[in-house]
């Protein structure tokens, strides 16, 4: 295995395995949970087709294996099958990541005769009204369905993600069993990760801990009930977790995120760590930022972190948890993720946890 | 089409195959071969490699056993069994149709 290294020390790189790619930050929908990061990139700002299909000629030079076209709704881009027959074109295996508000049958042939490997859609809810009411738009549940059907006719696979909260949180039996009813043969069963619009709306979506425990308790049954039909993966509700989730697999160590406008992070949430200065496309090579940029050496490893984190033996499985995380709820995003309960800090989230309020959603707009 | 995880046997005319989506790729960066799925990356050794790239949904279940023992010159029942165990784990994740 030939691994590159950084310029400033002599620590092992790891190669990324996956590359998300932000076509756009334009959506139809209003999620207020949604992952986009409260100032979005412009329609003018965003990087035209010819400079995706360098970024994926370098994504795939170093290492990456699978491209997650995302947004936004990346097909409010009019290129998205000449973006995605680019990533294909340079090796990559491609995950569409949908609305299912805003394709066509005919632009769905298309990708899919383009060699699309894999369409991800997101429902809010297996109640019409309700998911209709979550995404902030009339009629979205049903042309989800629609396109979910489409895709299956398609034979191509279909991953089913919904977002768990407070207005769906009592509802997974439900939820997976629609998912199989669109065809799905993978569900994402991802409980709400507090950032961005998320944050803003934390007291409107967050579920009690009794809602949770339960959630999460229906799932190894429900795995059992499906078993060979449906893999369901849980995103875990760390607000009420002991231990904090590793960084995506770690800071830098095995994914990135280009934005619309072409800057790269190693996570989506990363601009809003405050200090850190991240490079775009438009001015160097993929691995270039990969290997040298300051803010992607920032919180590599595990050297910055504090203790308890030093001398536990979970520092080299959740890195000390989402630096993002440290920074929204202690200021610090050097410190342990306080998610975890030996974080100082660990009371600040059961204090958030116990704010809830049915407050009318702040909807997502660009 | 899955039989239940604890006993795989799998029928000598089965045609295990990949279905879209889920493609066997080699990377020299990742260090050799992986099987690319929704949302995941498998590393596939030496063995499973040879296995896989063997499902094609022409060679029936029992030709690939064949193959293999030949090729690797093992025992038939030997790999029977653990190409049996391989392939119901894939499908069963969904990385195979039999």
């Amino acid at each position: 295995m030939t691994n590159g290294h950084a310029s400033t020390n002599t620590r092992p790189l790891h190669n990324p395995l996956g590359l998300l790619a932000e076509l756009t930050h334009r959506c139809p929908l209003g999620c207020p949970y949604c992952s986009n990061p409260l100032a979005m990139d412009k329609r003018e700002d965003e990087l035209d087709a010819a400079t995706w299909a360098r970024v994926f000629r370098e994504a795939a030079g170093l290492g990456v294996l699978q491209v997650h076209l995302s947004g936004g709704e990346p097909a409010s881009r009019r290129d998205l099958v000449q973006i995605m027959a680019a990533a294909r074109e340079a090796g990559l295996y491609t995950n569409l990541i949908t609305s299912g508000v805003g394709i066509t049958d005919q632009r769905l042939n298309e990708l899919a005769d383009a060699g699309l490997d894999h369409v991800q859609i997101s429902i809010q809810d297996s109640e019409p009204k309700s998911a209709d009411h979550i995404a902030g738009y009339e009629g979205a549940y049903a042309r989800k369905r629609a396109l979910a059907a489409a895709v299956v006719a398609l034979k191509l696979p279909l991953t089913v993600n919904i977002v768990i909260h407070r207005a769906n949180i009592a509802r997974v039996d439900a939820l997976v069993a629609m998912a199989l009813d669109m065809g799905g043969t993978r569900v994402e069963i991802a409980h709400v990760q507090y950032y961005g619009w998320a944050l803003k709306n934390r007291a409107a979506l967050m579920p009690t801990r009794e809602q949770v425990e339960t959630a999460v308790a229906r799932i190894e049954p429900l795995r059992k009930q499906h078993h060979g039909r449906i893999v369901i993966d849980a995103v875990v509700p760390d607000y009420y977790a002991r231990f904090p989730k590793p960084c995506v697999g770690g800071w830098g160590r095995r994914s990135l995120n280009v934005t619309p406008a072409g800057r790269v992070l190693p996570c989506h949430a990363a601009e809003s760590i405050p200090g850190l200065e991240f490079w775009s496309v438009k001015d160097h090579s993929l691995r270039d930022i990969w290997e040298r940029n300051p803010a992607f050496n920032a919180f590599r490893g595990t050297s910055f972190l504090p203790q308890p984190c030093q001398s536990c033996e979970r520092r080299d499985i959740d890195f000390g948890g989402c630096r993002c995380q440290a920074f929204a709820l202690t200021g610090d995003a050097r410190a342990t993720d306080p998610v975890c309960h030996l974080s100082p800090h660990h009371h600040v989230v059961a204090e958030q946890a116990s704010i809830r309020e049915d407050a009318e959603y702040v909807y997502r707009r660009l | 089409m899955n039989t239940p995880a604890a006993a795989p046997s799998i029928p000598p005319d089965a045609r295990p195959r990949l279905p879209r989506g889920v493609r066997l790729v080699h990377n020299e960066a990742q260090g050799g071969w992986v099987l690319l799925a929704p949302e995941r990356v498998f590393k596939a050794d030496q063995i499973a490699a040879e296995v896989v790239k063997r499902c094609t949904g022409e060679a029936s279940f029992a030709a690939i056993v064949d193959d293999l023992a030949t090729t690797f010159a093992a025992p038939r029942e030997r790999v029977e069994a653990d190409v049996a165990a391989l392939l119901q784990g894939l499908a069963d994740k969904k990385l195979l149709e039999l």
